[in-house]
């Protein structure tokens, strides 16, 4: 899944050069939109749930949804819409953060090994391989095991499993953009190499790690769920999305409610997510001849 | 007969200025041509008239914001306003395409002859290693020399001749039944030149293939095409037989374009150029493009001349010079 | 009189594809050795992939030769201290093949122009637009277009564009890939006669190559002959064309298309 979304964005990056700007297609519109809706909705959670997420009211043990309620309560009597909010407060957080930390790392790399190629390169590429190669969740859990739990720790170890992924589409853009003629042109007009990197090469080069990027952060929210619902992200009481899931397994069959909206939640984020990295692929591939 | 490629009043504009001051470029201004199939139609004209905008808008390449007018057929099939999907299914199949900015064309990170094979893969059912022999025999066609040993090489490894005969070699995979080829041959010597033409004279034997040859070398076009359009400033100016063009230039550019050949004048200091300056596309251009520049503007001339037929040319010019030579 | 530019001995070859253990080299430069004095132009000719843009790009200090050497105005290439480099960069200037790619496409042209203005910090804001400006119209290009983008302009526009550029710092040394490939004869005739005056003005050498013998024939004092590498043929413009010696050399000038429509034509 991963290499297969490396290749698409070498050849997105094939026709570098402008001639064709598109008009975004709906499901790029709805993407953008969805995800906007959510990040909103997560910002302003203090605002939009009414009720405390962590307040415990026996009384509503899995209480079935009503107008005070609209998704019901949940094992221990806390409102699930409220839970929600706040979970997707936090996913999104530690997705983001996550996916940004391993972006502003991996960039720099990949223009480095890219460029300048070489010992600089094998240093650089064989260190991410290593990376590369272990299980994704392993990795994280390895990590936790070492630090403890809690979210800040999920976010970086998500950030170490994404890194190698986006400094490799960086390396292969930039070694790309390298080669063009506006490059060795800028050279031998004496440009020295941190003007060329920072004018020419990254300008051209940081397209498809940006769709990537995007891409990842749905894996990433997914991952940061995985985590809590191991008991290894986010550490209750704090509402997570994962954890939430976790809750509503072993009452799945009388209070359905528990899982379904939070499960809903993760969903629409991973959708929204890749919605606007496919919108992005289509920006960012001027000539649209690619497809 | 039948036409391959009709265009009809075929007008292409593009959207540029700045806020205040929206303006458009009138990039090609209603051409009108037919190539039979079998037929090569040879385009010239100097650099900037909109042959290649000309190209691009019959294969559907021109950015959405582009405004384009009239008509152009493809096989009686019109192309403009065609959805994406079509466009696609068009393009290497029915019609193909050898771009001009041959580098940029190919795939960076690709082995070249993956990339012919994925083309053939693409249109016809073949298996993987069908399409693989395929794609070597085309190599050897375009005079790679030792193709098997050049196929798993990237882009980057060849050099800018060899690129450019792997994207001829992925344009004539299909067979298309039209093939238009932007500057096929600016990066190759006379020899490989003059294979490649052959390749494509070939083609038209053997399919019916009708070609749209876009050059500038007019060495190219008395080799190989049958009539030849000579554009100005997004005009079509003259159209003719490629003897009687040569014979018998009617339009005062095409008799400077003639002249500035430096085949033509060898020996000669300084070459012949076309004094003046293209005219600004952007603004609004009253009467003959050419006129700024025309030895023989007559005051006629800030009328747009109609196209005349002379015999088997078709010219528009106001003030046509009389008999073979000035 | 010295010569400004000494190549002697230069050998590239790269390894190209094939496992390790049958590892397959292109001999892109074997033992290539030629003087230019300041001021000449030397057409370099050759079959496609005999090498011509690799000796380029090691003129340009590019792409450093296996074995032999490049002296430039006395200074050995390979023993360029830092500064010696810097002013190596803006005595020598590039022009490149491909107009499509040789302009960042995310630049105006005119920001193209002025790169090695701004590089080298060459006057003030004010004097290098004025400098882009007369570059502009040096090259027959309407100065108007400055601010466009590359995609909005032909090829051979912008191929104008990169001509400019290379002018920018007035250097002594031209290298030029293919420069008028792509542009039709009368533009081609322009570029060709600018480069001309730039000679007798400037006194700007220039490496130029081409696989068209007869922009070679109009522009250039001396000929080099590639093929498969090697410089088979050196020597004054009018000598070689007069009197080719290699098969190669004599093979383009036998090939000279015929200026005249020569096919049978089916449908006339
Ligand atoms: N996207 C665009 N926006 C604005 N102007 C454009 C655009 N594309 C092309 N033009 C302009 O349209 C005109 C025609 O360009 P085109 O590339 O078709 O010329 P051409 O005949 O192919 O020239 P050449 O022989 O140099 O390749 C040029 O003046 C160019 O500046
Ligand atoms: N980076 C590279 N890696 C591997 N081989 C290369 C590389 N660059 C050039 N070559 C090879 O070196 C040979 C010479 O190439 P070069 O580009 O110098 O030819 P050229 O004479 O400029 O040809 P053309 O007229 O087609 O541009 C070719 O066989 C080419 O494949
Ligand atoms: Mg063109
Ligand atoms: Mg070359």
């Amino acid at each position: 899944m991963i290499s297969q979304s490396i290749t698409a964005t070498a050849i997105v990056l094939a026709k570098s050069a402008p001639r064709r700007r598109h008009r975004l297609p709906v499901t790029t519109t709805v993407g953008v939109a969805l995800l906007a809706l959510l990040i909103l909705a997560a910002i302003a959670a203090p605002l939009l749930s009414g009720h405390n997420p962590e307040t415990v009211e026996t009384a509503r043990v899995m209480g079935a949804p009503n107008a005070l309620h609209p998704f019901g309560s949940d094992v221990l009597g806390r409102d699930v819409l409220s839970r929600v909010l706040f979970g997707l407060r936090v996913s999104l957080l530690v997705a983001l953060s996550s996916v940004a930390v391993a972006t502003l790392i991996a960039v720099p790399l990949g223009l480095i090994a890219g460029y300048f190629g070489g010992w600089l390169d094998s240093l650089i590429s064989r260190s991410l391989d290593m990376l590369l190669v272990l299980p994704a969740l392993l990795l994280a859990i390895t990590l936790i095991a070492i630090v403890g739990p809690g979210s800040t720790v999920a976010a970086l170890a998500i950030a170490i499993i994404y890194l190698p992924i986006l400094a490799r589409v960086m390396r292969t853009s930039t070694l790309v953009v390298s080669r063009q003629e506006y490059v060795l042109g800028s050279r031998s007009r004496g440009a020295s190499a941190w003007r060329i990197l920072s004018s020419h090469v990254a300008p051209n080069a940081i397209g498809p790690v940006i769709v990537q990027a995007s891409v990842l952060s749905g894996f990433a929210l997914q991952l940061e769920a995985a985590l809590s619902f191991l008991g290894l992200g986010t550490q209750p009481p704090t509402p997570s999305l994962g954890g939430m899931l976790a809750d509503g397994r072993d009452v799945l069959t009388q209070a359905p409610w528990v899982e379904i909206y939070p499960g809903l939640a993760i969903a629409l984020a991973v959708v929204a997510f890749s919605l606007l990295g496919d919108g992005l692929r289509r920006a960012l591939d001027p000539t649209g001849v690619a497809s | 007969m039948t036409a391959s490629l009709a265009l009809d009043g075929l007008s292409v504009g593009f959207p540029t200025g700045a806020l205040g001051d929206p303006r458009i470029v009138s990039a090609v201004d209603g051409v009108s041509f037919t190539v039979a199939s079998g037929e090569i139609f040879g385009l010239v004209g100097e650099s900037g008239c909109g042959k290649s905008t000309l190209a691009n808008a019959i294969m559907g390449l021109l950015p959405t914001s582009t405004i384009i007018t009239g008509s152009a057929r493809v096989h009686d099939a019109e192309v403009i306003g065609l959805s994406d999907a079509a466009l696609r299914q068009m393009r290497g199949n029915t019609a193909a395409m050898v771009f001009q900015d041959a580098s940029t064309s190919l795939d960076p990170t690709w082995p070249v002859g993956d990339q012919i094979a994925e083309t053939i893969r693409a249109h016809q059912s073949v298996t993987r290693s069908e399409a693989k022999e395929k794609a070597l025999a085309l190599m050897t066609e375009v005079g790679l020399t030792d193709p098997s040993e050049r196929y798993g090489d990237a882009p980057h490894r060849l050099s800018g001749g060899m690129r450019q005969r792997i994207v001829i070699a992925a344009a004539l995979a299909n067979n298309p039944k039209l093939l238009i080829a932007d500057e096929p041959t600016t990066a190759l010597d006379v020899t490989l030149q003059a294979q490649i033409l052959q390749l494509i004279d070939r083609l038209r034997v053997a399919h019916n293939t009708a070609v749209l040859l876009i050059t500038h070398d007019l060495g190219v076009i008395a080799q190989v095409c049958d009539r030849v359009g000579v554009m100005y400033a997004g005009q079509l100016v003259e159209v003719a037989p490629v003897a009687e063009l040569f014979a018998n230039p009617r339009h005062p550019y095409t008799r400077a374009l003639l002249a500035a050949r430096p085949g033509a004048q060898s020996g000669a200091e300084r070459l012949a150029v076309i004094p003046g300056q293209v005219p600004d596309l952007s603004e609004e251009i009253a009467g003959c493009r050419f006129a700024s520049r025309c030895p023989r503007r007559i005051d006629a001339c800030a009328v747009t001349p109609a196209r005349v037929s002379l015999g088997d040319s078709e010219v528009a010019c106001w003030n046509l010079p009389t008999g073979g030579t000035e | 009189m010295t010569a400004l530019l000494e190549v002697d001995g230069l050998t590239k070859t790269f390894a190209a594809g094939g496992p390790p253990w049958r590892r397959r080299f292109v001999h892109a430069l074997t033992e290539v050795s030629f003087a230019l004095e300041a001021g000449r132009t030397l057409g370099v000719v050759g079959e496609s992939g005999s090498g011509k843009s690799t000796l380029g790009r090691c003129l340009l200090a590019l792409s450093t030769p296996d074995a032999g050497s490049i002296r430039f105005d006395g200074a050995d290439l390979g023993s360029l201290s830092r500064s010696g480099l810097a002013d190596f960069r803006r005595r020598v200037q590039p022009v490149f093949q491909d107009p499509y790619a040789s302009l960042d496409p995310r630049w105006s042209v005119g920001r193209s122009v002025r790169e090695a203005l701004d590089v080298f910090r060459i006057g003030s804001t004010l004097d290098r637009e004025q400098r882009v400006r007369e570059l502009f119209d040096r090259v027959g290009l309407n100065p108007e277009l400055a601010e466009r983008m590359p995609r909005q302009l032909s090829g051979g526009q912008r191929q104008r564009v990169g001509i400019a550029a290379a002018l920018a710092t007035e250097p002594q040394l031209i290298v030029a890939d293919e420069p008028v490939s792509a542009l039709d004869v009368s533009v081609q005739a322009q570029i060709l006669n600018l480069f001309r005056d730039l000679q007798r003005d400037l006194g700007v050498a220039a490496v130029f190559i081409t696989h068209d013998l007869s922009v070679v024939e109009h522009i250039s004092h001396d000929i080099a002959v590639m093929h498969l590498g090697r410089l088979v043929e050196f020597g004054r413009a009018s000598e070689v064309l007069a009197r080719p010696q290699h098969p190669y050399t004599r093979s383009l000038l036998a090939a000279v298309p015929p200026a005249i429509p020569t096919r049978t034509h089916p449908h006339n």
